[in-house]
Parts: structure tokens; C-alpha cells; sequence
């Protein structure tokens, strides 16, 4: 719930003047590093769908190149993930999920396909209204299918340790981001100069999380938080760092963010949760990169609690379309989504097989809805459009 | 094994009938077919209603079947909505003399006489508000489980001199709306949700037949388009209006008319109130000549009191809608379904 105080401080990193002005010293310190393009990425989605939503690419210097990195949590979840939940709701069992996990595809349907054939579906938009759910529904199995990253799971956490009723459980899709990092700065051919974390994970780890990546990679990190003017002044500093050649932590989300994090949140994250392997949409086998319950959490774990039989939901082999997915190296910055074979025929907005078209701000799916990387920034702002130019660009017709 | 199981794409799903680029394909797909050559607007111009020459006026026709949860609703109700909805179809067409209106109602078994009662009772105040009749109706009644609670389809016809088709745009045309959006949408989510907002979300449901009356003798054969931006919100009776003239939309996010709570329930939902249902709002394209005309005559009608001019028509990018946010620009995709509510 946004209370006034924190819509007012929205609105105090919402100044366009200022970020006019961010924008500009972005583009002098990336003018004085003297290469092109300087690359960094950034590894959350809530930073792609800042800078998407308030256009700030039409802002950026050129020659900055700003990667979209491993994405959301929802969009890298893995289809057998996705079948396990569509197994369950098919069972009879009651889910409960964020909204924007009803579209994920599993290897042949997505929990709103599931709901069309008459599954339980329930959108929530916390876990606590999950618990509702199945307070307010005790003659029927619940089952939370939970996604989220360590900022989420934490959440997750703290309402299995305060003791939930007996006819709820969770299905655990967390992820955790560390380790993504990990891999990406790792993939073969990748050329990122430094990297922009999520101010809303660091929350929960802290900033320092970061300090062993950035000495074994030798690459700057700063956390960075989501307004217009939070993600301007984080790329800034950023890109300082690189000029000074500096490879270390910078925490630009002071507000949110401690050096060493939320202790009490990460009590509960550890004793709830345990990382272990596995493989994230379209981007590779993360080592310790998925959440799942502990040994002691069985009674409210759903892969223990129920049989999942996902193989019911195939009338033929799942695809083997998911090996094809080049989301990896359009996430390193390697190569382009008209790159990838898949690209407008198997892997399409309303089918997508990989993370990038899974997520309205991935790369695939803004490159197939409007055909490559638009250009927006010659393009005049609507109030200074004068008539008489406007008449003189396209000859006037006469419609019926 | 058991038999395979049917694909997805087999069957209509909820996206198909949430006002986006889903819903433009199954009727494509599924219904055009079933339209064919009329003297003036027809099927295949997927406008809000029809319009058939008739000596030298324009008989309109719209029908629209109304479903909405919960069916009471801040600031209406079901009744309420199908005699605007109607209503405010024809006038998107320039028709804002409603003739006759038809009630078609499908009620469940066992729904409350007390509620269908208080239906009629709003049906009735909107009828008065906007001028218009109901003429002919019928009545069916469905076993308990075969219909969820009540259905109610109108139809409306209309005579008119001269339609406004949403087809008309062109570079440098001014966009308007006639006031806040994302009220209706906002509420109806939000309740359905129980997503408990500080403040007055409510419905803006309305008729807006007097509104565009009050437009039309302002600005008379400059107004060359209009829609009502119900499901799929501003964003996508933008899209269509761009499309189908061949143009880009240029809008100003800091124009848009919003209030503080549609605001805070989209920041909180993560829904973009340009896609979120109006129910009581209008998108004009308007000659710039006349742009400050029009708005001077919506803004003295009582339903248009906040609205602005938020953007111009453009030659770039034609069919695309940009935002132009303060910061930069982006384009808006089209949706593709219900908007949903997102954790990331």
C-alpha cells in the first residue's frame, strides 16, 4: 500500500529537468571513456520495465549500451516449472499465483489455458492474500505457486514461519540472483563493462553480496533503484567507475539498501529456503540459482505433499524447442534476436519459448512486435509539432 | 494414454474477449466472414456500430452484451452500464438521439428479485439522463450454474446527418479526452481484488451522448474521430484510431487526465491505467484548427470538466502509439489480453 509519504518521494525522483541533466554528464563521462559502445547490463526486470516505461532509452548516450540481463523472475521460469502448476490445478487443487504467471508457458499449456478448461486459478497479489484464500476455502487443497526473487521469497517465508492452515502449500519458483550474475559475466563471448544490480533484491542480501563477484570478475557493480532519476544516476555512477577503471561496489539506493542487509530477513530466507541448481528459461543451468523448500518445510511444500504428474499433460515428447533458445547470447549481447532460428515461427509473443519473448520488455518480443529496435529519439514531442510542418509531411485525404 | 489432449489454441479463452489484439483475431478470424458489402459502415469496418445510408441520413446501429463482477459495483451497476455502453456507442458514431433502445436479459435461477429490481431502477435513471428509450425487450431464464447471474444485452438505434467513423485521422490532428481515465477499470479491479485504495475509486460510468452533442456543434466536420475507450482502455482505441488512418500517436503522459487514486492502484497493480476500461469517456481526434474549440465545449459540459488535449496525430511510426513520458519516449504495445496484475 503506498502511503502518501512514499508517493511524494516517487514524485521527488520523478524530476525530468534533473534527469535531463544526468542524462547529459551519462553522456559526457561515456564520451570521455573514448570507446563505442561502452556495454553494461543490468540483471533485473524491474529496471528493464523503469527504463522502458519511461522511456529512457530515447535518453541514453548512443554509444552506451545498455544489455537487458537474465530478466524477470517470471519470465525465467522454466517450463517444467510452469507444468508442475498446471499438473496440480488440473488435479482439482485450487492455485494461487501473481498475475503475470497466468501466462508463462509451460512445454503445452499455461495456467490461463488451465483455467479455461476449468481449473481454480486464483490471481493474488501477495502470499498473505494466498492464506486467505485457504482460511476462507478449508475443504480444498491451496497451493501458492510462488515466484518472485529473494526480495519475494522472503515474504514466502515469514508466512510459513508465522504457521498457515493445513490445506496450504507452497510451490516454489523463487530464484536467486547471485549466482545468475555468476554465469552471465562468464558466458563466452560477453563483453560487459559492469553491471547495474537490483536495488529491491540488495535490499534483503545487502550490497556487499556483491564484493566476491566483483573481485573474481574485476567489474564494477552499483545497486541501483528503480525510479527515472535512481536508474540515471546509478548508470552514472557506473560508468565513472569504468572510466576510473575501479572494480568495486557502489550502493546508489541508500534509502533501501544497507551494506550488509536486512539480517532478519535473510534469517528467515536461509531458514526456510535452500538454493540449489537448475535451469532458468532460456539462459542456462544456474548453480544455486532456484529456491526451494528445506527438509523441515515438507508439510507445506507441494512437490512433497502431492505427486506431480506432469507427463500427463503431453500427448507427445515435449519439445526439445527450449535447446534451440539463443536468449543466452541476447542477453550477453552476443547476438540479436533475428539471430535465433526460432525467432517469429516456433518462439512468437502468444507461444514464446524463451525469457525474452515470455516478457513484454524482452528483447524478442519488442523486436517482433515492432520489427528491431525502434529509434524513437528524433521523433518531435507531440506539443511542438506545428500544423503547417505536419500538412507540408503527408498530403491530405478525404475519408468516408 | 487417453485420447490427446486438445491444444490451447482450440478453444476461446478470456483474452479473447478483453478488447485486444486477441479479441481483433478471433473475430477476424471467426466472425467477419459473416459480414458483407452495406451501403456505409458495415461489419468489416470493426467501428463501434453500424451505420446505413438512409436518403440523405444515417440510420446507426450498435449492440453490446454486458457482463460485469461484482454486478453492484462503486459508482453503478450492471443496469446502469448496458444503457451507457449503448449509448455511448451510437454516439461515438456522431449519433447522439438515441431512438429506441432493446433489453435483452438472460437471468440464473435463483437471482435476488430484490437485485433485478434495483437494476431496472438504475437502467431507468440512465435511459433518463441520456434521452433514450427502451422500446422492445425479452426475458430467459437459465438452470442455476448455466449463466452467472445475469446477462444483459441492449441494442440501440439512432438517425444521424453525419457519422464520425474512428477511421478520420490525419498528421497534425489533435487527440483529446473528455476527462480522467482508468476510473472504471480501476474500481471494478480493485474491488474484485479487494485491493483496499485510501480515497474514492468509482466507476465513471455515464452517458455520453450530451457531451458529444456539445462537441459536435462546437467543432461540427473538424471532429474526424471518435471511440469510447471501454475494454483495452485509451491505449487501445488509440491504436485502433492510428491504425486505421495510417498514423502515429504522439501522447503526453503528463497531460493525461488521472486521478490520484487510479494512479496509486496502477503504481500498486502494476497496470497501466492507459489499457484499464472507461465507461463514461470519450477519444476525440479533432482538426487543430478547432482543437481548443471542442475543449472549451466538453469542459462546459458537466462530464467534461477535466478534459485536456493529450497528443497529435503524426506521419512516423504510422499504426504505433508513442508515449512521450517527460523523460523520453516509448512505444505502447498493443495488449493482448486482460491486463493483469504483475510482481515484477
Amino acid at each position: 500500500m503506498a502511503t502518501e509519504r512514499e508517493l511524494l518521494d516517487q514524485l521527488k525522483f520523478r524530476d525530468p529537468q534533473r534527469a535531463r541533466d544526468l542524462a547529459a554528464a551519462l553522456a559526457r563521462e561515456v564520451k570521455a571513456i573514448g570507446r563505442d559502445p561502452v556495454s553494461v547490463m543490468h540483471v533485473c526486470g524491474s529496471h528493464e520495465q523503469s527504463i522502458a516505461r519511461f522511456g529512457l532509452r530515447t535518453i541514453f548516450p548512443k554509444t552506451l549500451q545498455v544489455i537487458m540481463g537474465p530478466g524477470c523472475p517470471v519470465c525465467v521460469t522454466d517450463m517444467p516449472e510452469v507444468d508442475e502448476a498446471v499438473a496440480l490445478a488440473l488435479a482439482g487443487h485450487r492455485i494461487a499465483t501473481y498475475g503475470d504467471m497466468m501466462k508463462v508457458p509451460g512445454s503445452v499449456k499455461s495456467l490461463a489455458d488451465a483455467q479455461g478448461e476449468g481449473a481454480t486459478v486464483d490471481v493474488v497479489y501477495s502470499v498473505q492474500q494466498a492464506v486467505d484464500l485457504a482460511k476462507a476455502n478449508p475443504e480444498r487443497e491451496v497451493i501458492f505457486f510462488a515466484s518472485g526473487f529473494e526480495t519475494t521469497a522472503v515474504a514466502t517465508a515469514a508466512i510459513l514461519m508465522n504457521g498457515v492452515p493445513k490445506n496450504f502449500s507452497v510451490l516454489s519458483a523463487h530464484k536467486y540472483i547471485p549466482p545468475a550474475m555468476e554465469i552471465v559475466a562468464e558466458m563466452p563471448g560477453t563483453h560487459i563493462e559492469g553491471f547495474l544490480a537490483a536495488g529491491h533484491a540488495a535490499s534483503i542480501t545487502g550490497a556487499a553480496v556483491f564484493e566476491p563477484f566483483v573481485k573474481r570478475h574485476k567489474v564494477p557493480v552499483v545497486v541501483g533503484g528503480f525510479e527515472p532519476l535512481d536508474v540515471l544516476a546509478a548508470l552514472l555512477k557506473l560508468v565513472e567507475l569504468i572510466r576510473a577503471g575501479r572494480a568495486e561496489v557502489a550502493n546508489m539506493y541508500p534509502r533501501v539498501v544497507s551494506h550488509e542487509g536486512n539480517r532478519h530477513a535473510l534469517e528467515k530466507l536461509w531458514k526456510v529456503f535452500k538454493p540449489i541448481g537448475g535451469r532458468w528459461r532460456g539462459i542456462a543451468h544456474i548453480p544455486n540459482g532456484n529456491l526451494r523448500l528445506r527438509d523441515d518445510w515438507e508439510h507445506v511444500d507441494a512437490r512433497k505433499r502431492f505427486r506431480i504428474e506432469v507427463s500427463q499433460l503431453w500427448d507427445y515428447a515435449p519439445s526439445g524447442l527450449a535447446q534451440r533458445c539463443i536468449c543466452g547470447d541476447i542477453m550477453a549481447g552476443v547476438r540479436q534476436p533475428s539471430d535465433c532460428e526460432l525467432f517469429g515461427k516456433e518462439c512468437v509473443p502468444e507461444s514464446p519459448v524463451g525469457a525474452c519473448m515470455v516478457s513484454s520488455e524482452g528483447s524478442c518480443r519488442i523486436w517482433h512486435t515492432y520489427g528491431g529496435m525502434p529509434d524513437l529519439s528524433d521523433i518531435t514531442p507531440s506539443s511542438e509539432t506545428s500544423t503547417t510542418d505536419a500538412e507540408k509531411a503527408r498530403p491530405t485525404e478525404v475519408r468516408s | 494414454m487417453t485420447a490427446p489432449a486438445k491444444g490451447p489454441a482450440d478453444r476461446v479463452g478470456l483474452k479473447h474477449g478483453a478488447g485486444g489484439r486477441a479479441m481483433r483475431a478471433l473475430i477476424e478470424d471467426v466472425f467477419l466472414g459473416l459480414g458483407g458489402p452495406v451501403d456505409g459502415i458495415g461489419l468489416s469496418a470493426l467501428d463501434d456500430g453500424a451505420a446505413l445510408r438512409f436518403g440523405d441520413q444515417w440510420i446507426v446501429v450498435t449492440t453490446d452484451s454486458h457482463v460485469v463482477h461484482p454486478i453492484f459495483f462503486p459508482g453503478g451497476d450492471i443496469g446502469r452500464l448496458s444503457i451507457c455502453g449503448t449509448v455511448n456507442d451510437l454516439a461515438m458514431m456522431g449519433a447522439t438521439e438515441p431512438l429506441g433502445l432493446t433489453c435483452a436479459v438472460v437471468i440464473e435461477e435463483g437471482f435476488p428479485r430484490e437485485d433485478l429490481a434495483r437494476i431496472r431502477d438504475s437502467m431507468k435513471q440512465a435511459c433518463q439522463e441520456a434521452g433514450a428509450t427502451i422500446v422492445t425487450g425479452d426475458t430467459k431464464v437459465m438452470g442455476k450454474g448455466e449463466v452467472d447471474g445475469i446477462v444483459l444485452n441492449t441494442t440501440g438505434v439512432a438517425v444521424a446527418r453525419r457519422v464520425v467513423s474512428d477511421a478520420g485521422l490525419r498528421v497534425g490532428d489533435r487527440i483529446l479526452v473528455t476527462g480522467t481515465i482508468g476510473d472504471h477499470g480501476m474500481a471494478i479491479m480493485t474491488r474484485r481484488r479487494d485491493l483496499q485504495i485510501e480515497g474514492d475509486l468509482r466507476s465513471d460510468v455515464a452517458p455520453l451522448n450530451g457531451l458529444v452533442r456539445a462537441a459536435l456543434a462546437a467543432g461540427g466536420e473538424d471532429v474526424v474521430a471518435m471511440k469510447d475507450p471501454t475494454r483495452g482502455g485509451v491505449a487501445s482505441s488509440l491504436h485502433e484510431m492510428a491504425a486505421k488512418a495510417r498514423v502515429g500517436i504522439v501522447v503526453e503522459e503528463a497531460k493525461l487526465p488521472m486521478n490520484a487514486e487510479v494512479r496509486a492502484a496502477g503504481e500498486i497493480l502494476g497496470i497501466d491505467p492507459l489499457v484499464v476500461a472507461n465507461e463514461g469517456k470519450a477519444v476525440l481526434g479533432v482538426r487543430p484548427a478547432s482543437a481548443e474549440k471542442v475543449l472549451a465545449a466538453i469542459r462546459e459540459h458537466p462530464l467534461g470538466r477535466r478534459a485536456a488535449i493529450v497528443g497529435t496525430a503524426i506521419a512516423e511510426r504510422p499504426g504505433n502509439l508513442i508515449l512521450d513520458t517527460g523523460f523520453g519516449k516509448r512505444l505502447i504495445a498493443e495488449i493482448e489480453g486482460e491486463p493483469l496484475p504483475r510482481i515484477c
